[in-house]
């Protein structure tokens, strides 16, 4: 063929993951350090009742918004969680995975040429989104003195004319940032001003270590401005599922429905029917998974301090983000020399932001027993490179 | 940090008091005062090792028993438990609700053995008044520890 592919696409960079992944997966018995997906397995009786449902012909589409009993649940899970009342037949939709909810969220709100506020270092889909949308990013680079919080002032400096939204990815992949309710009260105060919407990806949200996550759109005048996302993939350890949800005001919800009633039609019907088991019966495996991780959160900033490599301690998610910079090399220079001599693959913190450049991003969804093995290695390699200078 | 201090040891009884420090963000003396706290209250009743004997040369059978008894007046199920739980043979002996009273786990070197103590030693005890014993053929699942199974991670090596 020679005509032309889309421009558009063309120009998007691929996942700067994918290119360390190629470097990764050429080599034998790697220690991972580079997942972004639960250790655990779906726990037990939530995988039951996606079996169940496949064993009673339930393998029909659902409604476009997703089962009404699963919509019911995640509004009283919500208002459990986060005291805000989302009606099951209006504000919910049911996605795949909480990246269909950000994709189809972004492209309700904009037009052509509308500022989209990403802070980063965040996911890597924030940014390609909001393109394909026709939209600008206009990224704010969050720093490790502000506990890559996002502040007001640089909130502020962001904003223009044509800012349309801001994107709040807290608990945050890869930093491990959380947002507490005072820091969210202030950005809810500008962003009521300027009149900007919010898309809050709170997919991390049942994992904090410091108390309850609460959501901005509980916030006296944000709900009818935010669209909340969440999803099953990190609190349930669901990842391949492909569940998500947005909660959104009417309007919004009936905009998002479109673009996802002619792509998508529904998400995958047994994931849903596990879904409704998981937000009835799965509070106990939340609170052990989040013990877990928690005390492997421990183990790494001790090790982490023990090896005098700077780390601010973050209280979400499953990442920990050392800095890296006085060793002299880039992230990715640092991850590949890591790789090449001791064998443990983590993700330069680059692939989520420039202004990751100088950090890595280390998972904790693993063993303890994975995590000691590669912070010995870390541990010798720090000590050479030192060695070296 | 009791809750969680037990959680983490009943899983592994090794872990040195210095990781448990860390992993629970507290100091090696805090977790040794708790822990001594645990033993003498006698929450903590020990520390064992979970062995899968099946996999070694040494033959082992081990039998659940169910026992119907006469509960004695004023002391209940408690002095014929205790008759059973004094042999080192019984591994573990639960009051049980429903259609028997006790059940004693019995772990024993051949079923001649376990034949023996159940028609010797327990049958004879005066307020047993029946016994049912069945054998285990193979364990799947013990102390929440599933025994054949390799942990093996299938996730990708990297994701976003």
């Amino acid at each position: 063929m020679t005509k032309e592919l889309s421009k558009k696409i063309t120009t998007i960079k691929p996942s700067g993951i994918r290119k360390f992944f190629d470097l990764v997966s050429e080599r034998e018995d790697v220690i991972s350090l580079g997942v972004g997906e639960p250790d655990f397995e779906t726990p037990w009786h939530i995988r039951d009742e996606g079996i169940y449902a496949l064993e009673k012909g339930r393998t029909f589409y659902t409604s476009n918004a997703g089962l009404k009993s699963l919509r019911v649940e995640i509004s009283n899970y919500i208002k459990r969680t986060q005291n805000i009342n989302y009606i099951p037949d209006k504000e919910i939709i049911v996605t795949v995975g909480g990246s269909e909810a950000i994709d189809i969220g972004i492209r309700a709100l904009v037009n052509d040429g509308d500022e989209v506020i990403i802070p980063q270092p965040s996911y890597v889909s924030y940014e390609p989104c909001t393109i394909m949308a026709n939209a600008k990013p206009v990224i704010i680079n969050l720093s490790s003195e502000n506990e890559f919080k996002l502040t007001p002032d640089e909130l502020e400096k962001a904003i223009t004319e044509k800012t349309k939204v801001l994107i709040l990815p807290y608990p945050n992949n890869p930093t491990g940032a959380i947002m507490e309710r005072d820091d969210l009260e202030k950005i809810a105060a500008i962003i009521k001003k300027h009149d900007i919407y919010v898309i809050s990806d709170e997919i991390y949200s049942e994992l904090t270590y410091k108390g309850k996550h609460t959501s901005i759109a509980s916030i006296a005048g944000m709900k009818e401005r935010t669209i909340l996302i969440n999803g099953f993939s990190k609190s349930y350890a669901m990842t391949g599922w492909r569940l998500g949800y947005a909660c959104a005001p009417d309007e919004i919800i009936k905009q998002m429905m479109k673009i996802h009633q002619f792509s998508i039609m529904c998400a995958p019907s047994t994931s849903q029917y596990a879904a409704v088991e998981a937000l009835k019966n799965g509070d106990e495996d939340v609170k052990m998974m989040r013990q877990s991780y928690n005390q492997r959160r421990r183990f790494l900033i001790d090790s982490f301090k023990k090896m005098n490599i700077p780390c601010f301690e973050p209280f979400g998610a499953f990442y920990v983000f050392p800095c890296i910079k006085e060793f002299g090399l880039s992230s990715e220079e640092f991850a590949t020399k890591f790789l090449e001599e001791q064998n443990v693959a983590a993700i330069p913190g680059n692939a989520f932001g420039e202004s990751g450049e100088g950090y890595l991003r280390i998972s904790y969804a693993y063993s303890l027993d994975n995590l000691k093995k590669a912070m010995d290695r870390l541990n010798k390699f720090v000590a050479d490179l030192r060695n070296n200078k | 940090m009791c809750e969680e201090l037990l959680s983490i040891i009943e899983k592994n009884s090794r872990i040195g008091l210095n990781e448990l420090a860390v992993l629970l963000g507290t100091n090696e003396s805090e977790v040794l005062k708790e822990l001594e706290t645990l033993e003498k209250e006698n929450i903590i009743c020990g520390y064992h090792t979970l062995i899968d004997w099946e996999k070694t040369s040494i033959e082992k059978v081990t039998a659940l028993i169910e026992v119907r008894v006469t509960p004695q007046r004023g002391q209940g199920f408690d002095k014929i438990a205790q008759r059973i739980y004094n042999y080192p043979e019984v591994k573990a002996v639960y009051l049980i609700s429903g259609g028997f009273d006790l059940l004693v786990i019995l772990e024993e070197k051949s079923l001649r053995e376990i034949a023996n103590f159940v028609s010797d030693k327990l049958s004879t005890l005066e307020s047993v008044l029946s016994t049912g014993t069945h054998f285990i053929l193979k364990k799947y699942k013990d102390f929440g520890t599933i025994l054949d199974k390799k942990h093996e991670d299938e996730r990708e090596i990297i994701s976003p």
